[in-house]
């Protein structure tokens, strides 16, 4: 059975979106022979859905921005525990990745003098969003997509073949990363069209596959956003940090239902739009945190003043972190202050004229024209919470973005952890793509090509094995060996639906201890049906069977989610407990890591007390002493606790 | 809210046959036709095979023809048709079936390698370009576009013509060869490549008859066959059959406009 | 496998044998008939018309009026039309009617028009008679090959129209007249020409060709500031095409069809002043 199409490669990259593609571009820069592997086509990744813009400290739009407003600003955001490495490179290296962009190709806005226009965004201090419209992520994707035809274009032009040293495998799903030792030696894939088994052997994968939104109901996720790299990183042996902070986006449409989550962009709020309850009040007012107090706007008319004159207003508390928001918004609807259909209003239909609406948030004017009968121009939008984003993801080391304990892996973008702490600054991520997709990339690159022994081999029965495991959904019709007989096999679908509706109640934006308990049985209860999920017709393009294969990653990661936010008992960024509703400062330098109870990649321990994850608790490394010295230490005081602060 | 019974035709098959195979399916308030096609896989189908992503109109993967017109399914809404109307989903036709509603679009991403990349200018560093806004206005209406091919699609010069294939770009790459001709710090023209003339005798500009059914179709609203197509048939005109600008080139060797 | 299975055409276009299996030349469901249809009668009811008045060779002069069709008229068998647009060029071997010299100019720019291009070759040869409809030749080429190759000097005819423009710009002028030429009078003629001159110079002027001459071949706007401002109000002409193209191809027929009207002494022209 383990005929399977082999090829040779020095770097494979999963995943086709901004972090993929940029490391994509970097190894085969430092010339190593570069396969990515996408699950959808090639230009479709979910990069494309981001709206707002790209955060450089490029000084372009206000001069006294720098690296280190964007570090501090970052920090802040993340309530300080960011991998702070990670932050302070980010920060540096973003206004270089935007540039070379335009080098590339990429057209954004521009400023009167002809540079690079820049956009307010909640969370940072000075307008430092590089944007193209409201379609920054469309232009992020077509850009590196067209770089990486023009690399391909010019292996044409020496070797007679565009995919000589770089080739994108599109509508291909990995299953499984192969391990030689602890070594990486490759990838276990499918092909989504045929359904034809290969393996890519390489010493280097990237993992870029993004986040895990479609393990919740309502979000703003496309259907690709399972979670496989965190999984395919677990099966591997290297651990997840800090599961538990997951992002929901304050504005999400909610009506009507079959649009539910999606987004509305933070630009709405950044270019003057307004969140009401249905009493028509600005409430944002009432909720902003003790250590945002001096940072924002206590009465409407200096928030209003602050779109003209920044430098001697604060800014409105429209524009706080997204967790502040989210969770304002919620507390509104379940006060019963809310709109009709569950939400608040999002009005900017009363700040602009409807010309500069249209022009400056064309896709928006368009998206509710188009799915809920809404003119943004005239009337409000109502919108709510949906989930947007993991912060937690692969630990990776700050400078190579490689995984711990598996060399050869390593991860970028959303899919690995660290960089944003426990809540994510909007702007940050297609920054963040860049930065560390390059410095992936380039590392990964760097360890294939500095292999001094031979390649890492890979091994027979790995494959075999894997094989076995995506095939078995068509064989789920009879009684498993061991187990019940007579059932008829679980229908995906019905799984996925029932993993959406628990997530999002159970482990959702306000957590609560028994809730996580009862989300944890209900999800070994999943993983034993899911065992049995079966699967009609042939291996030619069968959803039911892709998504049968994804539901493997969605349980893995919706369990450690669960598991880590059982387990920190404050509130903090995108992590909040009715039962811990504050933010404690000995949680700051704790991090939580979740590693696969089975060291050898099994998944057959599904006793649901003790489940597939295991958690650790870690102690971070102290942030830098001239970092710490960037805030001041009022500051500081509220989010270091006593013994961090005096070392 | 109110939902009701609609009945669906959806084209199942592959590459060796097939047909339109009837379904009736519940719908809702709201709902669009991805929507639909959705519940057909959750209830009825599950193998029903169908490309999609992010269900916003943004990515422009789930191209299909519905009722014969070439559409996003995501933003087709369920209430532009009565509730008595039978709506047909097919796949694109102007492009060989993988299976169901999934084609093989590998004809676009050849001809995007045909397309030669944007040519950085020489002495220009990266942090130092400087662009007007009303110089990157053009270029940037063609970069919303989200490569859903139904302009591909519709196209009849190959929807209607395989032969053609091999010949024509199809407009969403000849809007491509435009874009970069009107951008501002393109270098193409420095290193000898005019994208004017190549766009004529390399992308097959000569085949459009400009009948605007790419425009009609593009669910981004971008003038392709105005703003896109016409202006390089203009600028192909300027190197190709202008007289004076020809007798101008012998003489001269200048380079592009402006 | 899905019931019904067709078994592959394999006759090309759509029935391509790689492509999913379906007979039909298209599934549309709306009536996208009516406007290719619609387009093509139009443009048969304005060749019918203009062809009898271009060959009648009569009843284009009602002074001070002369029909847009006849104008400027250049053959010595033209009407006596006193400081109107007539000169002898052409000379007395010109036996037919004056008005086919001049039509030419007037014909090939509406005839290489990008819009009137779109419509007869939706209108009038189908390729393709609707979005998603099949179109039934076997071969295309499109603008690749003699004649259509030609379409190309849209530009040329461009110029010429804005000659002729300029013409019948001034008979315009000259309509300000009353029947024995003094100035300063107006009927209801001169509105008719008024409204018509009007339309041709907005649909002149809203020519791709024109777009692109005045600023739409430039690489920096920026560095041409005038250039742009003329670029920007001939786009926003230009939205309006084919409205124009309409609008001007109806109004050109009335401005002759009126002129027909007081020639023929059907009709007296209602004088304001």
């Amino acid at each position: 059975m383990s005929v399977v199409d082999r090829q040779e490669w020095d770097v494979v990259v999963v995943g086709a979106g901004g972090a993929g593609l940029r490391a994509a571009i970097e190894a085969r820069e430092r010339g190593a022979r570069t396969a990515v592997i996408c699950k959808s086509l090639f230009g479709k990744a979910h990069t494309v859905m981001a709206e707002g813009g790209i955060a450089a400290a490029m000084a372009n739009a206000n001069e006294h921005d720098n690296w280190q407003v964007h570090f501090r600003d970052t920090m802040r955001g993340g309530k300080f525990l960011n991998q702070w490495r990670m932050a302070e490179l980010h920060a540096q290296e973003a206004p270089q990745r935007v540039w070379e962009l335009e080098t590339w190709g990429a057209l954004f806005d521009r400023t009167k003098d002809g540079r690079i226009s820049q956009r307010n965004f909640g969370g940072h201090e000075y307008p430092r969003l590089a944007h193209v419209g409201d379609r920054t992520g469309l232009e992020l994707i077509r850009t590196l997509q067209q770089k990486i035809v023009s690399l391909q274009q010019e292996d044409k032009k020496e070797t007679g073949d565009y995919e000589s040293r770089l080739k994108v495998f599109q509508e291909c799903t990995v299953t499984r990363i192969l391990k030689d030792g602890s070594r990486v030696s490759g990838v276990f894939a499918y092909e989504r069209e045929t359904g034809r088994f290969f393996v890519l052997e390489a010493p280097s994968v990237v993992i870029a596959t993004g986040g895990i939104g479609k393990s919740f109901k309502v979000t703003s996720n496309s259907w690709e956003y399972t979670g496989d790299g965190h999984a395919l990183a677990l099966l591997a042996g290297a651990p997840l940090l800090n599961m538990e902070f997951v992002q929901f986006h304050p504005t999400g449409m909610v009506w009507p239902p079959s649009v539910k989550g999606i987004l509305v962009t933070e630009s709405v709020r950044g270019d003057g739009g307004v969140l009401r309850n249905s009493d028509g009040k600005r409430f944002m007012f009432d909720y902003v945190p003790d250590v945002f107090k001096e940072k924002y706007a206590e009465s409407e008319e200096e928030g209003d003043r602050w779109y003209e004159d920044p430098d001697n207003n604060r800014r409105p508390p429209e524009l706080l972190p997204r967790d502040e928001v989210a969770r304002a918004i919620n507390s509104e609807v379940k006060a019963g202050r809310g709109s009709p259909h569950g939400g608040v209003f999002l009005d900017v239909s009363t700040r602009m004229p409807a010309e500069v609406i249209r022009r400056r948030l064309p896709s928006m004017y368009h998206q509710f024209k188009e799915l809920a009968d809404v003119d943004i121009t005239a009337e409000a939008m109502e919108v709510g919470p949906t989930c947007h984003y993991v912060m937690g993801g692969i630990a990776v080391d700050s400078d190579s973005a490689a995984a711990r304990g598996v060399p050869g892996l390593f991860a970028a973008g959303e899919v690995a952890g660290g960089m944003h702490g426990s809540n994510r600054l909007g702007g940050n991520s297609l920054s963040d793509l860049l930065v560390f997709g390059r410095r992936a990339g380039w590392h990964a690159a760097e360890y294939a090509t500095g292999l001094t022994d031979s390649r890492p081999p890979v091994d027979e029965v790995q494959v075999d094995t894997a094989a076995a495991e995506a095939l078995r959904p068509f064989s789920a019709e009879g009684p498993a060996p061991g187990e019940d007989d007579g059932r008829p096999p679980e229908n995906p679908y019905t799984l996925h639906q029932e993993l959406q509706q628990t997530m999002n109640d159970l482990v959702g934006i306000i957590r609560r201890e028994g809730e996580m308990e009862q989300a944890l049985e209900k999800l070994a209860d999943l993983r034993v049906r899911a065992r049995r999920a079966g699967v009609e017709g042939h291996r030619q393009f069968n959803p039911g069977w892709h998504l049968a294969l994804d539901l493997r990653n969605m349980l893995l990661v919706s369990e450690c989610v669960a598991r880590a936010a059982l387990e920190r008992t404050e509130s903090r960024g995108g992590h909040t407990r009715e039962d811990h509703p504050t933010m404690e400062r000995n949680w700051r330098n704790i991090n939580l890591l979740c590693r696969l109870t089975d060291p050898t990649g099994g998944l057959a321990a599904t006793d649901p007390v003790r489940g597939q994850i295991d958690l650790t608790r870690e102690t971070t490394e102290p942030i830098r002493a001239d970092l710490l010295a960037l805030f001041e230490k009022e500051e500081l005081v509220k989010y270091l606790s006593e013994e961090e602060l005096y070392e | 809210m109110s939902s009701y019974e609609a009945r669906f035709k959806v084209w199942r098959g592959d590459v060796e046959g097939g047909g339109l195979e009837d379904f009736e399916v519940e719908v809702n308030d709201g709902e669009v036709v991805l929507d639909i096609i959705h519940r057909l896989q959750a209830t009825q189908a599950p193998d029903l095979a169908v490309r999609w992503n992010c269900k916003a109109g943004k990515c422009g993967s789930c191209s299909a023809e519905i009722n014969g017109r070439p559409r996003l399914m995501c933003m087709t809404r369920m209430s532009v048709f009565t509730r008595e109307e039978t709506i047909t989903v097919t796949p694109l036709r102007a492009f060989p079936v993988v299976r169901d509603l999934v084609t093989d679009v590998g004809f676009n991403y050849t001809k995007a390698r045909e397309v030669p990349a944007f040519v950085p200018p020489e002495g220009v560093g990266p942090g130092e370009y400087r662009m007007f806004q009303e110089d990157v206005d053009r270029s940037q209406e063609f970069r919303k576009c989200i490569e859903c091919f139904l302009c591909q699609d519709t196209c009849h010069v190959v929807r209607d013509h395989e032969e053609n294939k091999s010949a024509f770009a199809g407009p969403r790459f000849l809007m491509r060869v435009a874009e970069l001709d009107m951008h501002p710090l393109d270098a193409a023209a420095e290193s000898g490549l005019d994208r004017k003339k190549t766009a004529q005798d390399e992308h097959g500009l000569g085949y459009c008859n400009i009948t605007k059914c790419c425009t009609e179709v593009c669910p981004e609203g971008i003038h392709i066959t105005d703003n896109a197509l016409i202006p390089l048939k203009e600028r192909a005109v300027d190197r190709k059959y202008d007289p004076l600008v020809w007798l101008g080139s012998k003489i001269m060797r200048r380079p592009s406009g402006g | 496998m899905a019931t019904g299975t067709e078994p592959h055409l394999n006759s090309g276009g759509v029935r391509t044998g790689t492509r999913a299996a379906i007979d039909a030349p298209h599934l549309r469901t709306d009536r996208w008939w009516l406007a290719p249809a619609a387009t093509a009668a139009g443009l048969l009811a304005f060749i019918v018309y203009s062809t009898w008045r271009a060959f009648a060779n009569a009843d284009y002069y009602s002074a001070p009026y002369v029909s847009p069709f006849y104008s400027p008229c250049l053959a010595e068998n033209c009407k006596n039309m006193p400081s109107g647009p007539n000169a002898d060029v052409f000379g007395s071997w010109w036996g037919i009617s004056p008005a086919i010299i001049i039509l030419i100019f007037p014909l090939g720019f509406r005839l290489t028009c990008y819009y009137y291009r779109k419509a007869y070759y939706r209108g009038f040869w189908a390729s393709p008679p609707a979005c998603a409809v099949a179109e039934p030749h076997k071969k295309y080429s499109g603008e690749t090959r003699f004649p259509l190759i030609l379409q190309n000097i849209h530009r040329y005819f461009f110029y010429a129209a804005i000659v002729v423009a300029g013409i019948l710009t001034y008979d315009t002028v000259l309509s300000f007249r009353d029947t024995d030429e003094n100035w300063g009078h107006m009927g209801l003629g001169t509105l008719v020409f008024l409204v018509n001159i009007t339309l041709i110079w907005a649909y002149t002027i809203s020519c791709h060709s024109c777009r692109h001459i005045v600023g739409g071949k430039l690489k920096h706007f920026s560095k041409h500031p005038v250039r742009y401002k003329a670029w920007q109000f001939v786009g926003k002409l230009n939205a309006r095409h084919m409205l124009l193209a309409w609008a001007s191809l109806v109004s050109v027929a009335l401005a002759d069809f009126y002129v027909y009207l007081l020639a023929s002494g059907a009709f007296d022209d209602p004088r304001f002043f």
